[in-house]
This record gives structure tokens, C-alpha cells and sequence, in this order.
């Protein structure tokens, strides 16, 4: 079928002025856009390759370059949209389901936004973190409901497994093998630095990164890539992964293509062969098979290492993190539906699921009211954005959140939704070696520190303004938030008064 | 004294270390006019190394080597070692005989577009700063002393 109807998405603008030919943006382009022509001594480029990863406009030694939305219209409609319409010229011409990455990017309400901290005037006295010791640390991990101690003052109470967090935060679950190895690494040094945890994701774990065990959670996912004891003891805590929050109810599919040598000896698969994930666990039908796997891992584990387990924010999320917690999770993870991922069905990413913030105060609440939250900590994920996203989930409830889409921001993503392709441009999202090479950890890991430093100074600021010295007693208190923009439906879910009230 | 070292593992084969390179050797010392009204050769190179199923990259510039084989070969005086230990080329001396590009054992001398002398790193020492250093995106280009060099080797 020769006839095509796709058009560019972008529109490459080059300032012959200010271009002196280098060509650096030629040799950067892994979806090859731009190309010289040294008859002519000029270098054009095929809009229609462009992503919009940003790679040439960052290296451009003369800022020669703009790339803006490409500027063909269709006729105004506010139903057929050009997006809608682009999307059945695609199926028309594949035959095939859409492919997207990263998370919904569709305008559905970003609670976060409606949300308002408190701070304290003149009646207590806010709190000064640059003069006065503030506490950011977490433990994740199940509590005991009471603690008992002896006639000396020594705990006797036997305390369950915990991981020590520096600050509330960690980096989401990212493949080996959907991240590029540099990637990783950034991830598990800043992770080791900080204090705090990042996670394989389900692509097993390469030995060279046994090092980082401490901070490091293993994900045992439906495909159980990577998955032996060695593996499960040699990190700070388990995750089965039952959902993500990008695509609930579906499975992952790494393809044959980024099985290079080194990822199939971690994922312990032949070389180029398709890494399929299926939707379900096949031996979890039920909250009992689930406490089954669980307690084999806790067995494997000698009971030492707190496992968690991840699902995506649906419809009865509450009910679910219930059964989670009596078949003996000692964390619960909810991924909300803005959550990332390198692909999945477009569909699936922008219709499936509900907003994190809605499903975080609907399961605390619940837990809470079965007086079963002590049980287990609460993590979050799906798009944290900034210190403050992570100030307002701790205040619904949450222990510690999990950073992805903003983690690999810091290394250079620039939202291109290209994932798939396996061409990031930024060394991230790819197994291709000279594309890998692009990402320096040495520079990338000082990036993440960096980040999480600033954040946490940034929730320091927040707490003392609140009249608040440790993250602990924000976690649940509701009165330090306040709503917008939000209906009584709203407010009574996220379990938050009116601006005003 | 400290040279440029370039890591091969690092190096994109970006090629900005060049564009650099000639915004430092320029009258202007602007990036636009030095690549649009001057003609300018880079005195670091990137070679394409072929290697089976991809391409690697690496950068080549001078050595400042113990004993150069280049200052040897110099018909005219104008290679001489500073008191740094600093490989020059005094461009008034230079007769363009092409010896030392012969003699380099690492390709590291080129001869000028100009014609009149030849190119090579001198680590930017009228600059002030090495530009090349500075501006890689992937901090494959080092400033370092020989000892903290090989340790990252």
C-alpha cells in the first residue's frame, strides 16, 4: 500500500544563521532526521523521524535549532480531534493495537493540583530546618501492634523486617533490559549514596550491581525473569509485582531485539528471545495464593527481608490492599494510572485505572477502619512530580513514594513517548551500545542525588512550616491539607476539608 | 603537568570537542564567526574505531610525549617543549615542512588548513581553559595528571 496519510508530528526549524555545519546533530540522531549533504555543504531533515527528544537541540553548540508541533491543521473539531483522526489513519495503514510510552498523558484531573498544605501562624510556631534537626527518615515494613519492653527498658517486642529510608522516596521498578545497564547504574549508586532504595524491576538482577543489595529491591513479576534465591536474598526487600499502574491488567513484553548477552544471562533467557510477562500470575487465582508466594519468599528469605507487593490503582483498590495486608504483605504498593512504562497499549494506558491520589486515601481510610494499617506501609507511585506532590501523599497516608517518570527526567528524558523504539536518543530507554554510552553514570547518578537532596530539602521546608520536625507525624493527618476545585464527592474520598472550612 | 585525556567508553563521536577546539584557536573566540569566517583546524580529532556490530569513538590529540619524536624531527625549531613540559609549535618559526605530522606516533599533528603551520593541542594556554573539557556533553575529554589519568584507565 503505497498511499500514507500520516503526517510529521514536528516541525524542524533551522537558523541558517546560526548553523555552522557541524554536524553534531547528524551524528546524534539515532532516528537519522538530520543529514548532510556534502555536495551541497547543507544539512536537512525529514520531519517526519522526529520525536522530539530535544537530543539535537541540547547539543547544538550554536542553539540553531527549534523544533515545533507541526503546524498542518484539520478542519476544527472538537470531537474528531487531529490526534483522533491521525490515530485511525495509523490502524488503517498497520492493522495493529497502538503502542505508547510513558503515562496517561490525557487532561484528567491531577488531584495533586487541588490539593493545599497548611502552615502554622502565629498560634504554634513553625519550625526553622536549617537551625533545628528535622526528621525525614522512614521505616517500611510491618509494625507490631504493641510494643513491650522489659523491667530494664529493652524492647521484647520482636520487630518484623524493615528498610531504612533516608527520606520517603525511592526509584520505581525499571528493567534491566527496558533501562539500558548505565541507567541502572545510575539508579542503584544514587540509590546507595542517598540512602534510600531503587528497584530491578522484573529483569533480574546483574550480578555486577550485587554491590547495591542494600538499596536495592528485588521484583518478582508474572514472567519470574531473573527470579532465584541468591537473587531474593541479596536485596533490602522482595516486591511481587502484580499490576502496574500504566497498564492494569496487562502484561510486558520485552522484545527479542534488546536480549542482548548481558540481559539474558540476568533474565536467565536465550539471547533474542521475546521476555513475555503474562497479565497474571499463573499461580496467584486468589488473596490465598497470594500469601502462598508470599511466605515462600519470606520462607526462602529466612523471614529476614519485608515483602512487598505492587499493584494498580482499580476500581475496588481498597478492598484488594485489604487482602493484601491479611495474607501477610508487609507493604503495600498502589500505582496509580499516570504511572510510566517503556510500552503499552494506548488504550490500556488512557483508559485504564483511576488517579492514585483517589485510591491512596480510599485504602488508608480502609485500613485504617479495619484498624489493620499498622499492618503494613503504603507506597505510592504514578507521577510524582515534585517535593510537594510527596509532602500531600505522605499527609493522605502514604509512607514513601516511588519515583520513575522523574528519575529518568533527571537523566535526561524528555518525555519523547518513544520508549518502544529502542532508539532513545538519551541513552536511557535503549540496549543499543553506542546509544548507552550516552548516558555517563558517573554524571547521571550525581544528577539523581542532586534531585532527591533538593527534594528533600524542599519537604524539610514544607514540615517546619507546618510546625512539624518529622515526616512520621505527617503521615494520615488530613487537617494539613485543604481542597480547590473539588466536588463533595471528591472531599469525602480524599477524606479532606474545603479551602476555608 | 596535566593533559587531555580522552576515554574512549565516554566518547559519542558527537564531534563538539572539534567545534570547540576551533572556537579557541579563532581570532573571534566565538563559535558562529570562528566556523563561518575563519578556517580553522580542530587540533583534536575523533576517529571512528569499526568494531564487529557497532562503532566506537575516540579522540585524538597530542601527547605532550617525554621525549617527542615531533621536536626531533622539527627542521626549524619551531616544536619546543615550554618550561610546563608542553608540546609547542611556534607558528612564526614553522616552515611548513610537514616533519612532525610524518613523525607523530599518534597522528596527533595535523597540517593547517592555511597551509602556513600546523595544528596541534596546546590544551588551550592562550585561552585559559581547555574548551574541549569544558564542553563534552559526556565528560569523556579530561584534564588530568598522568598518575590520576591511568587510574581511570
Amino acid at each position: 500500500m503505497s498511499l500514507n496519510l500520516s503526517t510529521p508530528a514536528f516541525e524542524i526549524i533551522r537558523n541558517g544563521g546560526k548553523c555552522i555545519l557541524c554536524q553534531v546533530c547528524v551524528k546524534q540522531c539515532a532516528n537519522n532526521v538530520h543529514s548532510y549533504d556534502a555536495e551541497d555543504e547543507t544539512i536537512s531533515s525529514d520531519d517526519s523521524k522526529c520525536v522530539n527528544c530535544h537530543r539535537c537541540v541540547s547539543l547544538c553548540p550554536t542553539r540553531a535549532l527549534i523544533i515545533k508541533k507541526y503546524p498542518l491543521e484539520f478542519r476544527e473539531n472538537a470531537n474528531w480531534t487531529g490526534a483522533a483522526i491521525k490515530e485511525i489513519y495509523k490502524q488503517a495503514q498497520t492493522g495493529g493495537i497502538l503502542l505508547s510510552s510513558m503515562g496517561n498523558p490525557k487532561s484528567f484531573p491531577i488531584y495533586w493540583d487541588k490539593m493545599l498544605i497548611n502552615a502554622s501562624q502565629v498560634t504554634n510556631p513553625s519550625i526553622d530546618p536549617l537551625r533545628e534537626p528535622m526528621e525525614t527518615k522512614v521505616m517500611i515494613g510491618r509494625k507490631p501492634d504493641k510494643l513491650e519492653f522489659d523491667a530494664k527498658g529493652e524492647l521484647v517486642t520482636k520487630m518484623p523486617p524493615q528498610v531504612e529510608l533516608s527520606v520517603p522516596i525511592m526509584f520505581s521498578a525499571m528493567s534491566y533490559g527496558s533501562i539500558s545497564r548505565n541507567a541502572h547504574e545510575s539508579l542503584a549508586r544514587a540509590a546507595t549514596e542517598l540512602g534510600i532504595c531503587y528497584n530491578t524491576g522484573e529483569g533480574g538482577l546483574n550480578k555486577d550491581f550485587y554491590k547495591y543489595g542494600n538499596n536495592t529491591i528485588v521484583q518478582v513479576a508474572s514472567g519470574r525473569f531473573g527470579v532465584h534465591k541468591e537473587y531474593l536474598n541479596i536485596g533490602a526487600a522482595i516486591e511481587i509485582k502484580i499490576g502496574q499502574g500504566a497498564k492494569p491488567g496487562i502484561g510486558g513484553h520485552l522484545p527479542g531485539r534488546k536480549v542482548g548477552a548481558d540481559v539474558s544471562a540476568t533474565r536467565m533467557i536465550p539471547v533474542g528471545s521475546d521476555a513475555i510477562s503474562p497479565a497474571p500470575h499463573h499461580d496467584i487465582y486468589s488473596i490465598e495464593d497470594l500469601r502462598q508466594l508470599i511466605f515462600s519468599l519470606k520462607e526462602v528469605t529466612d523471614y529476614k527481608k519485608p515483602v512487598l507487593v505492587k499493584i494498580a490503582a482499580v476500581h475496588n483498590t481498597a478492598a484488594i490492599a485489604s487482602g493484601i495486608v491479611r495474607a501477610g504483605a508487609d507493604a503495600i504498593v498502589v500505582d496509580g494510572f499516570r504511572g510510566g512504562t517503556g510500552a503499552a497499549p494506548t488504550r490500556v494506558r488512557d483508559n485504564v485505572g483511576i488517579p492514585i491520589e483517589l485510591a491512596l486515601a480510599a485504602i488508608d481510610q480502609r485500613l485504617r477502619e479495619e484498624g489493620i494499617r499498622n499492618q503494613v506501609s503504603l507506597i505510592i507511585a504514578g507521577s510524582i512530580r515534585n517535593s510537594a506532590d510527596i509532602v500531600k501523599a505522605v499527609a493522605l497516608g502514604a509512607d514513601a513514594v516511588y519515583i520513575g517518570s522523574a528519575a529518568v527526567i533527571a537523566m535526561g528524558c524528555h518525555m519523547c513517548h518513544s520508549c518502544s523504539t529502542g532508539k532513545c536518543n538519551w541513552g536511557i530507554a535503549t540496549q543499543e551500545p553506542e546509544l548507552v554510552k550516552r548516558l555517563n553514570p558517573d554524571i547521571m547518578h550525581r544528577r539523581l542525588v542532586n534531585l532527591i537532596s533538593a527534594w528533600s530539602h524542599e519537604i524539610k521546608e514544607m514540615l517546619g512550616g507546618m510546625g512539624i520536625n518529622a515526616i512520621d507525624s505527617l503521615r494520615g493527618n488530613r487537617l494539613m491539607l485543604r481542597g480547590v476545585d473539588l466536588n463533595e464527592k471528591e472531599l469525602e474520598i480524599l477524606g479532606i476539608k474545603y479551602a476555608g472550612e | 603537568m596535566k593533559k587531555i585525556y580522552a576515554f574512549e567508553s565516554k566518547c559519542l563521536g558527537c564531534g563538539l570537542c572539534e567545534v570547540y577546539c576551533r572556537t579557541s584557536h579563532s581570532k573571534s573566540k566565538d563559535v558562529i564567526k570562528a566556523h563561518k569566517q575563519e578556517d580553522i583546524t580542530s587540533a583534536i580529532v575523533i576517529e571512528e574505531i569499526l568494531q564487529p556490530g557497532t562503532v566506537s569513538y575516540f579522540a585524538v590529540q597530542c601527547r605532550h610525549c617525554k621525549s617527542p619524536k615531533c621536536i626531533k624531527a622539527c627542521i626549524s625549531g619551531a616544536m619546543y617543549k615550554d618550561e610546563k613540559g608542553l608540546v609547542r609549535n611556534d607558528k612564526e618559526k614553522c616552515v611548513s615542512c610537514l616533519s612532525c605530522v610524518l613523525v607523530c606516533p599518534f597522528g596527533a599533528i595535523k597540517e593547517s588548513n592555511d597551509g602556513k603551520a600546523i595544528s596541534k593541542c596546546d590544551l588551550c594556554i592562550d585561552y585559559g581553559t581547555s574548551l574541549c573539557v569544558e564542553n563534552c556533553p559526556n565528560d569523556a575529554i579530561k584534564l588530568l595528571d598522568e598518575d590520576d589519568a591511568e587510574a581511570l584507565k
